[in-house]
Protein backbone atom coordinates (compact mmCIF):
# COMPACT_ATOMS: atom_id res chain seq x y z
CA UNK A 1 0.00 0.00 0.00
CA UNK A 2 1.58 3.19 -1.15
CA UNK A 3 -1.05 5.44 0.34
CA UNK A 4 -0.58 5.51 4.13
CA UNK A 5 -4.12 6.70 4.59
CA UNK A 6 -5.42 3.48 3.09
CA UNK A 7 -5.73 0.59 5.47
CA UNK A 8 -6.07 -3.05 4.57
CA UNK A 9 -7.95 -5.39 6.88
CA UNK A 10 -8.57 -9.07 6.41
CA UNK A 11 -12.05 -10.41 7.13
CA UNK A 12 -12.09 -14.17 7.29
CA UNK A 13 -11.50 -17.03 6.56
CA UNK A 14 -12.63 -17.37 10.16
CA UNK A 15 -14.59 -14.40 11.37
CA UNK A 16 -17.53 -14.00 13.76
CA UNK A 17 -19.54 -12.08 11.16
CA UNK A 18 -19.26 -14.79 8.54
CA UNK A 19 -21.24 -18.00 8.57
CA UNK A 20 -18.92 -19.87 6.28
CA UNK A 21 -15.18 -19.73 5.66
CA UNK A 22 -14.33 -17.22 2.96
CA UNK A 23 -11.79 -14.46 2.90
CA UNK A 24 -12.29 -10.80 2.13
CA UNK A 25 -9.38 -8.42 2.05
CA UNK A 26 -10.80 -4.93 2.42
CA UNK A 27 -8.82 -1.80 1.57
CA UNK A 28 -10.21 1.04 3.63
CA UNK A 29 -9.85 4.78 3.53
CA UNK A 30 -11.46 5.98 6.69
CA UNK A 31 -14.74 4.12 6.86
CA UNK A 32 -15.07 3.74 3.11
CA UNK A 33 -14.24 0.61 1.17
CA UNK A 34 -11.79 1.41 -1.62
CA UNK A 35 -10.96 -2.06 -2.74
CA UNK A 36 -12.17 -5.57 -2.09
CA UNK A 37 -10.43 -8.82 -2.78
CA UNK A 38 -12.56 -11.94 -2.45
CA UNK A 39 -10.93 -15.31 -2.03
CA UNK A 40 -12.88 -18.51 -2.06
CA UNK A 41 -11.67 -22.06 -1.70
CA UNK A 42 -11.62 -22.65 2.04
CA UNK A 43 -14.33 -25.25 1.92
CA UNK A 44 -13.44 -27.34 -1.07
CA UNK A 45 -14.88 -30.80 -0.59
CA UNK A 46 -13.98 -32.50 -3.86
CA UNK A 47 -17.56 -33.46 -4.61
CA UNK A 48 -17.16 -33.41 -8.40
CA UNK A 49 -14.24 -35.81 -8.23
CA UNK A 50 -16.05 -38.01 -5.75
CA UNK A 51 -18.99 -38.23 -8.17
CA UNK A 52 -16.80 -39.96 -10.72
CA UNK A 53 -16.08 -42.77 -8.28
CA UNK A 54 -19.71 -43.41 -7.41
CA UNK A 55 -22.62 -44.74 -9.42
CA UNK A 56 -25.36 -42.50 -10.77
CA UNK A 57 -27.72 -43.66 -8.02
CA UNK A 58 -25.22 -42.79 -5.30
CA UNK A 59 -24.43 -39.44 -6.91
CA UNK A 60 -28.00 -38.26 -6.46
CA UNK A 61 -27.48 -38.35 -2.70
CA UNK A 62 -23.97 -36.95 -2.85
CA UNK A 63 -24.98 -33.97 -4.99
CA UNK A 64 -27.97 -33.36 -2.79
CA UNK A 65 -25.49 -32.62 -0.04
CA UNK A 66 -23.72 -29.83 -1.92
CA UNK A 67 -26.07 -27.43 -0.19
CA UNK A 68 -28.14 -27.99 2.89
CA UNK A 69 -30.70 -25.35 1.97
CA UNK A 70 -31.19 -25.79 -1.76
CA UNK A 71 -30.52 -29.53 -1.73
CA UNK A 72 -33.52 -30.34 -3.91
CA UNK A 73 -32.22 -27.91 -6.54
CA UNK A 74 -28.94 -29.74 -6.96
CA UNK A 75 -30.41 -33.22 -6.99
CA UNK A 76 -33.18 -32.25 -9.45
CA UNK A 77 -30.71 -30.54 -11.73
CA UNK A 78 -28.48 -33.62 -11.80
CA UNK A 79 -31.36 -36.05 -12.16
CA UNK A 80 -32.82 -34.06 -15.07
CA UNK A 81 -29.47 -34.08 -16.83
CA UNK A 82 -29.11 -37.85 -16.43
CA UNK A 83 -32.69 -38.41 -17.56
CA UNK A 84 -31.96 -36.39 -20.66
CA UNK A 85 -28.95 -38.58 -21.48
CA UNK A 86 -30.82 -41.81 -20.84
CA UNK A 87 -33.91 -40.56 -22.68
CA UNK A 88 -36.27 -41.35 -19.82
CA UNK A 89 -39.85 -40.10 -19.99
CA UNK A 90 -40.60 -39.06 -16.42
CA UNK A 91 -44.27 -39.48 -15.42
CA UNK A 92 -46.24 -36.26 -15.06
CA UNK A 93 -47.15 -36.95 -11.46
CA UNK A 94 -43.44 -37.18 -10.60
CA UNK A 95 -42.79 -33.85 -12.30
CA UNK A 96 -45.56 -32.24 -10.28
CA UNK A 97 -44.24 -33.64 -7.00
CA UNK A 98 -40.76 -32.37 -7.89
CA UNK A 99 -42.20 -28.94 -8.55
CA UNK A 100 -44.08 -29.02 -5.26
CA UNK A 101 -40.96 -29.83 -3.26
CA UNK A 102 -38.97 -27.26 -5.24
CA UNK A 103 -41.42 -24.49 -4.40
CA UNK A 104 -41.65 -25.49 -0.75
CA UNK A 105 -37.88 -25.34 -0.70
CA UNK A 106 -37.93 -21.87 -2.24
CA UNK A 107 -40.37 -20.75 0.44
CA UNK A 108 -38.19 -22.05 3.27
CA UNK A 109 -35.04 -20.63 1.70
CA UNK A 110 -36.54 -17.16 1.25
CA UNK A 111 -37.89 -17.22 4.81
CA UNK A 112 -34.44 -18.18 6.00
CA UNK A 113 -32.92 -15.33 4.01
CA UNK A 114 -35.41 -12.84 5.39
CA UNK A 115 -34.45 -13.86 8.91
CA UNK A 116 -30.72 -13.65 8.21
CA UNK A 117 -31.12 -10.24 6.58
CA UNK A 118 -33.10 -9.05 9.60
CA UNK A 119 -30.35 -10.33 11.86
CA UNK A 120 -27.62 -8.56 9.87
CA UNK A 121 -29.31 -5.19 10.20
CA UNK A 122 -29.99 -5.72 13.88
CA UNK A 123 -33.69 -6.48 13.48
CA UNK A 124 -33.68 -9.74 15.39
CA UNK A 125 -37.44 -9.79 15.92
CA UNK A 126 -37.78 -10.45 12.21
CA UNK A 127 -35.33 -13.34 12.54
CA UNK A 128 -37.40 -14.89 15.33
CA UNK A 129 -40.66 -14.39 13.46
CA UNK A 130 -39.54 -15.75 10.10
CA UNK A 131 -37.68 -18.71 11.51
CA UNK A 132 -40.66 -19.66 13.63
CA UNK A 133 -42.86 -19.58 10.52
CA UNK A 134 -40.24 -21.47 8.57
CA UNK A 135 -40.73 -24.41 10.94
CA UNK A 136 -44.17 -25.00 9.42
CA UNK A 137 -42.56 -25.49 6.00
CA UNK A 138 -39.88 -27.75 7.43
CA UNK A 139 -42.56 -29.91 9.03
CA UNK A 140 -44.46 -30.10 5.74
CA UNK A 141 -41.27 -31.12 3.94
CA UNK A 142 -40.60 -33.81 6.55
CA UNK A 143 -44.16 -35.03 6.11
CA UNK A 144 -43.91 -35.21 2.32
CA UNK A 145 -40.38 -36.47 1.87
CA UNK A 146 -39.27 -38.02 5.13
CA UNK A 147 -36.73 -35.46 6.22
CA UNK A 148 -36.45 -31.78 7.04
CA UNK A 149 -33.29 -31.26 4.99
CA UNK A 150 -31.76 -33.40 2.23
CA UNK A 151 -35.21 -34.59 1.25
CA UNK A 152 -34.08 -37.49 -0.91
CA UNK A 153 -37.27 -37.31 -2.95
CA UNK A 154 -35.60 -37.60 -6.35
CA UNK A 155 -34.53 -40.78 -8.04
CA UNK A 156 -33.51 -41.36 -11.62
CA UNK A 157 -36.74 -41.54 -13.57
CA UNK A 158 -39.09 -39.96 -11.08
CA UNK A 159 -39.64 -39.43 -7.39
CA UNK A 160 -39.38 -41.87 -4.51
CA UNK A 161 -42.43 -40.98 -2.46
CA UNK A 162 -46.04 -40.43 -3.45
CA UNK A 163 -48.34 -37.97 -1.73
CA UNK A 164 -51.89 -38.66 -0.62
CA UNK A 165 -55.03 -36.66 0.15
CA UNK A 166 -54.35 -36.18 3.86
CA UNK A 167 -50.89 -34.80 3.12
CA UNK A 168 -52.33 -32.40 0.56
CA UNK A 169 -54.68 -31.12 3.27
CA UNK A 170 -51.76 -30.61 5.65
CA UNK A 171 -49.78 -28.72 3.02
CA UNK A 172 -52.73 -26.45 2.20
CA UNK A 173 -53.27 -25.78 5.88
CA UNK A 174 -49.63 -24.73 6.32
CA UNK A 175 -49.69 -22.66 3.13
CA UNK A 176 -52.84 -20.78 4.20
CA UNK A 177 -51.21 -19.81 7.46
CA UNK A 178 -47.93 -18.82 5.84
CA UNK A 179 -49.61 -16.75 3.16
CA UNK A 180 -51.14 -14.61 5.89
CA UNK A 181 -47.74 -14.24 7.51
CA UNK A 182 -46.11 -13.37 4.18
CA UNK A 183 -48.66 -10.60 3.59
CA UNK A 184 -47.68 -9.28 6.99
CA UNK A 185 -43.99 -9.35 6.04
CA UNK A 186 -44.73 -7.52 2.82
CA UNK A 187 -46.49 -4.91 4.93
CA UNK A 188 -43.46 -4.74 7.22
CA UNK A 189 -41.02 -4.49 4.31
CA UNK A 190 -42.95 -1.76 2.52
CA UNK A 191 -44.05 0.33 5.51
CA UNK A 192 -41.52 -0.14 8.30
CA UNK A 193 -39.35 2.96 8.17
CA UNK A 194 -36.27 1.43 9.80
CA UNK A 195 -36.06 -1.33 7.18
CA UNK A 196 -36.55 1.06 4.27
CA UNK A 197 -34.01 3.54 5.63
CA UNK A 198 -31.42 0.89 6.41
CA UNK A 199 -31.67 -1.02 3.13
CA UNK A 200 -32.37 1.67 0.55
CA UNK A 201 -29.33 2.75 -1.41
CA UNK A 202 -27.17 0.04 0.15
CA UNK A 203 -25.30 -2.34 -2.15
CA UNK A 204 -26.32 -0.71 -5.40
CA UNK A 205 -25.92 -2.86 -8.49
CA UNK A 206 -27.09 -1.07 -11.61
CA UNK A 207 -28.94 -2.89 -14.38
CA UNK A 208 -25.90 -2.68 -16.69
CA UNK A 209 -23.57 -3.97 -13.98
CA UNK A 210 -25.93 -6.82 -13.17
CA UNK A 211 -25.90 -7.88 -16.83
CA UNK A 212 -22.16 -7.40 -17.18
CA UNK A 213 -21.31 -9.36 -14.03
CA UNK A 214 -23.87 -12.06 -14.76
CA UNK A 215 -25.96 -11.72 -11.62
CA UNK A 216 -28.62 -14.43 -11.35
CA UNK A 217 -31.72 -15.09 -9.31
CA UNK A 218 -33.23 -12.51 -6.96
CA UNK A 219 -29.98 -10.51 -7.04
CA UNK A 220 -30.31 -10.02 -10.78
CA UNK A 221 -34.07 -9.62 -10.76
CA UNK A 222 -33.82 -6.83 -8.18
CA UNK A 223 -31.69 -4.97 -10.73
CA UNK A 224 -34.32 -5.37 -13.41
CA UNK A 225 -32.83 -8.45 -15.08
CA UNK A 226 -35.97 -10.23 -16.18
CA UNK A 227 -34.63 -13.77 -16.19
CA UNK A 228 -36.02 -16.88 -14.61
CA UNK A 229 -35.18 -20.40 -15.76
CA UNK A 230 -38.59 -21.58 -14.63
CA UNK A 231 -40.15 -19.46 -17.37
CA UNK A 232 -37.35 -19.17 -19.94
CA UNK A 233 -36.38 -22.84 -20.06
CA UNK A 234 -39.29 -24.52 -18.33
CA UNK A 235 -38.45 -27.80 -16.65
CA UNK A 236 -40.57 -30.15 -14.48
CA UNK A 237 -44.17 -28.91 -14.47
CA UNK A 238 -43.51 -25.18 -14.79
CA UNK A 239 -44.64 -25.01 -18.42
CA UNK A 240 -48.17 -25.90 -17.31
CA UNK A 241 -48.30 -23.49 -14.38
CA UNK A 242 -49.07 -19.80 -14.24
CA UNK A 243 -46.78 -17.49 -12.32
CA UNK A 244 -45.16 -14.10 -12.63
CA UNK A 245 -41.46 -13.39 -12.61
CA UNK A 246 -40.93 -10.69 -10.01
CA UNK A 247 -38.54 -7.92 -10.94
CA UNK A 248 -37.73 -4.70 -9.23
CA UNK A 249 -35.86 -1.55 -10.21
CA UNK A 250 -34.58 -0.46 -6.81
CA UNK A 251 -31.22 -2.11 -7.64
CA UNK A 252 -30.28 -2.23 -3.94
CA UNK A 253 -30.68 -4.52 -0.95
CA UNK A 254 -34.18 -3.18 -0.40
CA UNK A 255 -35.10 -4.26 -3.92
CA UNK A 256 -33.72 -7.72 -3.25
CA UNK A 257 -35.85 -7.95 -0.11
CA UNK A 258 -38.97 -6.96 -2.04
CA UNK A 259 -38.25 -9.47 -4.81
CA UNK A 260 -37.88 -12.27 -2.30
CA UNK A 261 -40.99 -11.55 -0.25
CA UNK A 262 -43.07 -11.13 -3.41
CA UNK A 263 -41.66 -14.35 -4.83
CA UNK A 264 -43.02 -16.08 -1.75
CA UNK A 265 -46.57 -15.24 -2.82
CA UNK A 266 -45.85 -16.59 -6.31
CA UNK A 267 -44.53 -19.79 -4.77
CA UNK A 268 -47.70 -20.21 -2.72
CA UNK A 269 -49.74 -19.76 -5.87
CA UNK A 270 -47.63 -22.38 -7.69
CA UNK A 271 -48.02 -24.82 -4.79
CA UNK A 272 -51.81 -24.39 -4.88
CA UNK A 273 -51.89 -24.97 -8.63
CA UNK A 274 -49.72 -28.08 -8.29
CA UNK A 275 -51.90 -29.56 -5.57
CA UNK A 276 -55.07 -28.76 -7.52
CA UNK A 277 -53.90 -30.18 -10.84
CA UNK A 278 -51.89 -33.12 -9.50
CA UNK A 279 -52.26 -35.78 -12.23
CA UNK A 280 -52.76 -39.44 -11.44
CA UNK A 281 -50.42 -42.16 -12.52
CA UNK A 282 -47.12 -43.74 -11.62
CA UNK A 283 -44.47 -41.72 -9.80
CA UNK A 284 -41.39 -43.21 -11.42
CA UNK A 285 -40.15 -45.14 -14.40
CA UNK A 286 -37.44 -47.75 -14.14
CA UNK A 287 -34.04 -46.22 -14.84
CA UNK A 288 -31.21 -48.33 -16.27
CA UNK A 289 -28.16 -48.78 -14.07
CA UNK A 290 -25.83 -48.19 -16.97
CA UNK A 291 -26.46 -44.80 -18.49
CA UNK A 292 -25.69 -44.68 -22.25
CA UNK A 293 -22.82 -42.49 -23.40
CA UNK A 294 -23.71 -38.87 -23.89
CA UNK A 295 -23.64 -35.51 -22.25
CA UNK A 296 -26.22 -33.09 -20.94
CA UNK A 297 -26.30 -29.60 -19.58
CA UNK A 298 -29.13 -28.65 -17.27
CA UNK A 299 -30.33 -25.39 -15.81
CA UNK A 300 -32.49 -25.02 -12.74
CA UNK A 301 -33.84 -21.99 -10.92
CA UNK A 302 -32.67 -22.54 -7.35
CA UNK A 303 -33.89 -20.13 -4.64
CA UNK A 304 -30.61 -18.23 -5.02
CA UNK A 305 -30.51 -18.18 -8.79
CA UNK A 306 -29.61 -20.28 -11.75
CA UNK A 307 -27.98 -23.57 -10.86
CA UNK A 308 -26.12 -25.38 -13.62
CA UNK A 309 -25.08 -29.01 -13.88
CA UNK A 310 -23.12 -30.65 -16.64
CA UNK A 311 -23.04 -34.43 -16.77
CA UNK A 312 -21.11 -36.64 -19.14
CA UNK A 313 -21.81 -40.36 -19.22
CA UNK A 314 -19.64 -43.01 -20.87
CA UNK A 315 -21.96 -45.99 -20.98
CA UNK A 316 -21.04 -47.39 -17.56
CA UNK A 317 -22.62 -47.04 -14.14
CA UNK A 318 -20.24 -44.22 -13.30
CA UNK A 319 -20.35 -40.71 -14.74
CA UNK A 320 -17.34 -39.54 -16.70
CA UNK A 321 -17.64 -35.97 -15.47
CA UNK A 322 -20.00 -33.95 -13.32
CA UNK A 323 -19.65 -30.19 -13.21
CA UNK A 324 -21.65 -28.01 -10.88
CA UNK A 325 -21.98 -24.25 -10.87
CA UNK A 326 -23.83 -23.05 -7.83
CA UNK A 327 -25.71 -19.73 -8.08
CA UNK A 328 -23.42 -18.01 -5.57
CA UNK A 329 -20.47 -18.27 -7.94
CA UNK A 330 -22.39 -16.17 -10.46
CA UNK A 331 -23.38 -13.61 -7.85
CA UNK A 332 -20.18 -13.28 -5.83
CA UNK A 333 -18.50 -11.07 -8.42
CA UNK A 334 -21.20 -8.47 -8.10
CA UNK A 335 -20.43 -8.05 -4.38
CA UNK A 336 -17.25 -6.21 -5.28
CA UNK A 337 -19.21 -3.77 -7.39
CA UNK A 338 -21.89 -3.38 -4.71
CA UNK A 339 -19.39 -2.48 -1.99
CA UNK A 340 -17.37 0.02 -3.99
CA UNK A 341 -17.11 3.29 -2.05
CA UNK A 342 -19.57 2.07 0.53
CA UNK A 343 -19.18 2.02 4.29
CA UNK A 344 -17.58 -0.96 5.99
CA UNK A 345 -20.65 -1.35 8.20
CA UNK A 346 -22.73 -2.19 5.12
CA UNK A 347 -20.57 -5.16 4.30
CA UNK A 348 -22.41 -7.89 6.27
CA UNK A 349 -25.83 -7.04 4.86
CA UNK A 350 -24.55 -6.58 1.29
CA UNK A 351 -22.84 -9.96 1.37
CA UNK A 352 -25.90 -11.53 2.99
CA UNK A 353 -28.15 -9.93 0.36
CA UNK A 354 -26.94 -12.24 -2.40
CA UNK A 355 -27.81 -15.12 -0.05
CA UNK A 356 -24.33 -16.59 -0.35
CA UNK A 357 -23.57 -20.24 0.01
CA UNK A 358 -19.80 -20.39 -0.11
CA UNK A 359 -19.45 -24.07 0.53
CA UNK A 360 -21.63 -24.80 -2.49
CA UNK A 361 -19.49 -22.50 -4.59
CA UNK A 362 -16.14 -24.12 -3.87
CA UNK A 363 -15.71 -26.40 -6.82
CA UNK A 364 -12.34 -26.01 -8.47
CA UNK A 365 -8.80 -25.73 -7.21
CA UNK A 366 -6.48 -23.70 -9.36
CA UNK A 367 -2.89 -23.51 -8.22
CA UNK A 368 -1.22 -20.24 -9.06
CA UNK A 369 2.55 -20.20 -9.36
CA UNK A 370 4.32 -16.90 -9.10
CA UNK A 371 5.51 -15.66 -12.51
CA UNK A 372 4.18 -18.77 -14.18
CA UNK A 373 1.35 -19.51 -16.53
CA UNK A 374 -1.56 -21.58 -15.26
CA UNK A 375 -0.85 -25.27 -15.49
CA UNK A 376 -2.78 -28.45 -15.03
CA UNK A 377 -1.45 -30.60 -12.21
CA UNK A 378 -1.85 -34.32 -11.93
CA UNK A 379 -2.89 -35.86 -8.63
CA UNK A 380 0.64 -37.14 -7.81
CA UNK A 381 2.29 -33.83 -8.71
CA UNK A 382 -0.22 -31.96 -6.57
CA UNK A 383 0.49 -34.28 -3.67
CA UNK A 384 4.26 -33.90 -3.83
CA UNK A 385 3.80 -30.14 -4.25
CA UNK A 386 1.84 -29.99 -1.02
CA UNK A 387 4.39 -32.15 0.83
CA UNK A 388 7.19 -29.84 -0.40
CA UNK A 389 5.21 -26.74 0.55
CA UNK A 390 4.79 -27.96 4.10
CA UNK A 391 8.31 -29.33 4.54
CA UNK A 392 9.73 -25.94 3.52
CA UNK A 393 7.76 -24.52 6.43
CA UNK A 394 8.98 -27.13 8.86
CA UNK A 395 6.00 -29.48 8.84
CA UNK A 396 6.97 -33.07 8.26
CA UNK A 397 4.43 -35.63 7.18
CA UNK A 398 6.66 -38.69 6.71
CA UNK A 399 5.86 -40.16 10.15
CA UNK A 400 2.18 -39.56 9.71
CA UNK A 401 2.20 -41.08 6.23
CA UNK A 402 3.89 -44.22 7.54
CA UNK A 403 1.25 -44.57 10.23
CA UNK A 404 -1.52 -44.09 7.71
CA UNK A 405 -0.04 -46.65 5.35
CA UNK A 406 0.18 -49.18 8.17
CA UNK A 407 -3.41 -48.50 9.10
CA UNK A 408 -4.60 -49.12 5.57
CA UNK A 409 -2.57 -52.34 5.37
CA UNK A 410 -4.56 -53.70 8.30
CA UNK A 411 -7.78 -53.12 6.44
CA UNK B 1 -48.30 -3.25 19.30
CA UNK B 2 -50.45 -3.85 22.39
CA UNK B 3 -52.48 -6.38 20.44
CA UNK B 4 -49.29 -8.25 19.56
CA UNK B 5 -48.20 -8.27 23.21
CA UNK B 6 -51.53 -9.56 24.49
CA UNK B 7 -51.64 -12.18 21.76
CA UNK B 8 -48.17 -13.40 22.64
CA UNK B 9 -48.99 -13.61 26.35
CA UNK B 10 -51.94 -15.89 25.71
CA UNK B 11 -50.17 -18.06 23.16
CA UNK B 12 -48.51 -21.32 24.01
CA UNK B 13 -44.74 -21.45 23.39
CA UNK B 14 -43.79 -22.67 19.91
CA UNK B 15 -40.94 -24.76 21.26
CA UNK B 16 -41.29 -27.99 23.23
CA UNK B 17 -39.30 -29.23 26.24
CA UNK B 18 -37.35 -31.71 24.18
CA UNK B 19 -35.98 -34.54 26.32
CA UNK B 20 -39.22 -34.70 28.32
CA UNK B 21 -41.60 -34.17 25.43
CA UNK B 22 -40.92 -35.76 22.09
CA UNK B 23 -42.20 -35.03 18.64
CA UNK B 24 -43.83 -37.79 16.64
CA UNK B 25 -41.95 -38.39 13.42
CA UNK B 26 -43.95 -38.49 10.18
CA UNK B 27 -44.75 -41.87 8.60
CA UNK B 28 -42.28 -41.51 5.76
CA UNK B 29 -39.46 -40.62 8.11
CA UNK B 30 -36.09 -42.14 7.33
CA UNK B 31 -34.56 -43.11 10.65
CA UNK B 32 -32.46 -46.02 11.86
CA UNK B 33 -32.61 -49.05 9.59
CA UNK B 34 -34.22 -52.33 10.52
CA UNK B 35 -33.17 -55.58 8.89
CA UNK B 36 -35.20 -58.77 8.68
CA UNK B 37 -32.74 -61.66 8.18
CA UNK B 38 -35.42 -64.19 7.20
CA UNK B 39 -36.35 -62.14 4.12
CA UNK B 40 -32.81 -61.48 2.91
CA UNK B 41 -31.65 -63.45 -0.12
CA UNK B 42 -28.12 -62.08 -0.10
CA UNK B 43 -28.24 -60.26 -3.44
CA UNK B 44 -26.25 -57.39 -1.89
CA UNK B 45 -28.01 -54.71 -3.93
CA UNK B 46 -28.19 -52.55 -0.81
CA UNK B 47 -24.40 -52.75 -0.44
CA UNK B 48 -23.96 -51.77 -4.07
CA UNK B 49 -26.29 -48.78 -3.93
CA UNK B 50 -25.38 -47.40 -0.52
CA UNK B 51 -23.74 -44.00 -1.14
CA UNK B 52 -21.46 -44.29 1.89
CA UNK B 53 -20.83 -48.00 2.25
CA UNK B 54 -22.60 -48.10 5.58
CA UNK B 55 -24.23 -51.48 5.12
CA UNK B 56 -22.52 -54.86 4.77
CA UNK B 57 -24.29 -58.16 4.21
CA UNK B 58 -22.36 -61.23 5.38
CA UNK B 59 -23.22 -64.84 4.77
CA UNK B 60 -23.29 -66.70 8.09
CA UNK B 61 -24.72 -70.00 7.00
CA UNK B 62 -26.84 -71.81 4.45
CA UNK B 63 -29.26 -69.12 3.19
CA UNK B 64 -28.59 -67.12 6.34
CA UNK B 65 -27.36 -63.57 6.20
CA UNK B 66 -26.49 -60.90 8.70
CA UNK B 67 -26.37 -57.15 8.12
CA UNK B 68 -23.76 -54.90 9.68
CA UNK B 69 -24.85 -51.28 9.67
CA UNK B 70 -22.49 -48.48 10.61
CA UNK B 71 -24.81 -45.84 12.00
CA UNK B 72 -22.05 -43.22 11.87
CA UNK B 73 -21.53 -43.79 8.15
CA UNK B 74 -25.23 -44.01 7.29
CA UNK B 75 -26.71 -40.84 5.79
CA UNK B 76 -30.29 -42.07 6.26
CA UNK B 77 -31.26 -41.72 2.62
CA UNK B 78 -33.00 -45.13 2.69
CA UNK B 79 -31.81 -45.97 -0.82
CA UNK B 80 -31.13 -49.53 0.43
CA UNK B 81 -34.80 -49.82 1.38
CA UNK B 82 -35.73 -48.94 -2.21
CA UNK B 83 -33.04 -51.19 -3.68
CA UNK B 84 -33.98 -54.29 -1.71
CA UNK B 85 -36.05 -56.61 -3.93
CA UNK B 86 -37.43 -58.61 -0.96
CA UNK B 87 -38.18 -55.70 1.41
CA UNK B 88 -35.81 -57.07 4.03
CA UNK B 89 -34.85 -53.54 5.04
CA UNK B 90 -37.06 -50.84 6.41
CA UNK B 91 -36.54 -47.37 7.87
CA UNK B 92 -37.85 -46.86 11.39
CA UNK B 93 -38.77 -43.63 13.14
CA UNK B 94 -35.87 -43.96 15.58
CA UNK B 95 -33.78 -40.79 15.68
CA UNK B 96 -31.98 -40.71 18.99
CA UNK B 97 -28.84 -42.48 17.90
CA UNK B 98 -26.12 -40.44 19.61
CA UNK B 99 -23.58 -42.53 21.50
CA UNK B 100 -20.52 -41.81 23.59
CA UNK B 101 -18.99 -45.14 22.67
CA UNK B 102 -18.18 -45.35 18.98
CA UNK B 103 -18.41 -49.14 19.04
CA UNK B 104 -22.11 -48.98 19.77
CA UNK B 105 -22.70 -47.26 16.44
CA UNK B 106 -22.02 -50.53 14.65
CA UNK B 107 -25.22 -52.53 14.72
CA UNK B 108 -25.29 -56.18 13.72
CA UNK B 109 -28.56 -57.75 12.71
CA UNK B 110 -28.41 -61.51 12.44
CA UNK B 111 -30.83 -64.38 12.83
CA UNK B 112 -29.66 -65.09 16.40
CA UNK B 113 -29.83 -61.57 17.77
CA UNK B 114 -33.17 -61.13 16.09
CA UNK B 115 -34.56 -64.03 18.10
CA UNK B 116 -33.28 -62.74 21.42
CA UNK B 117 -34.73 -59.27 20.89
CA UNK B 118 -38.09 -60.79 20.00
CA UNK B 119 -38.04 -62.87 23.17
CA UNK B 120 -37.13 -59.81 25.19
CA UNK B 121 -39.98 -57.84 23.74
CA UNK B 122 -42.39 -60.68 24.55
CA UNK B 123 -41.33 -60.61 28.19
Amino acid sequence: MADPRKFKIPIGPQHPALKEPESFSVALKGEKIKGLDIRLGYNHRGIEKACEGKTFIQDVYLLERICGICSHSHSTCFVQAVEEIAGLAVPRRALYIRTLVAELERVHSHYLWLGVAGHEIGFDTLLMYTWRDREAIMDVLALLTGNRVNYGINCLGGVRRDIDATQIKEVIKAIDELEERTKYYIEVATQEVTIIERLSGVGILSHEDALRLGAVGPTGRASGVNRDVRRDDAYAAYAELKFDVITDDHCDVYGRTLVRVKELLQSFSIIRQVLKNLPDGPIAVRAPRKIPAGEAFNRYEAPRGEDVHYVKANGTEFPERVKVRAPTLANIRSVKQMLKDRYLADMPIVIAAIDPCFSCTDRLISVKHDNKEKEVMEWQALRSYSIDWYSKRGVDFTELNKKLEEKFKHK
Amino acid sequence: MLRQVLKSILKKPVTIMYPYEKLEMPDKFRGKLKFSPEKCIGCKMCMKDCPTGAITINKIGEKKFEAVIDLDKCIYCAQCVDSCPKKALEATKEVELAQLDKGKLRVIFDAESQKTTEEESKK
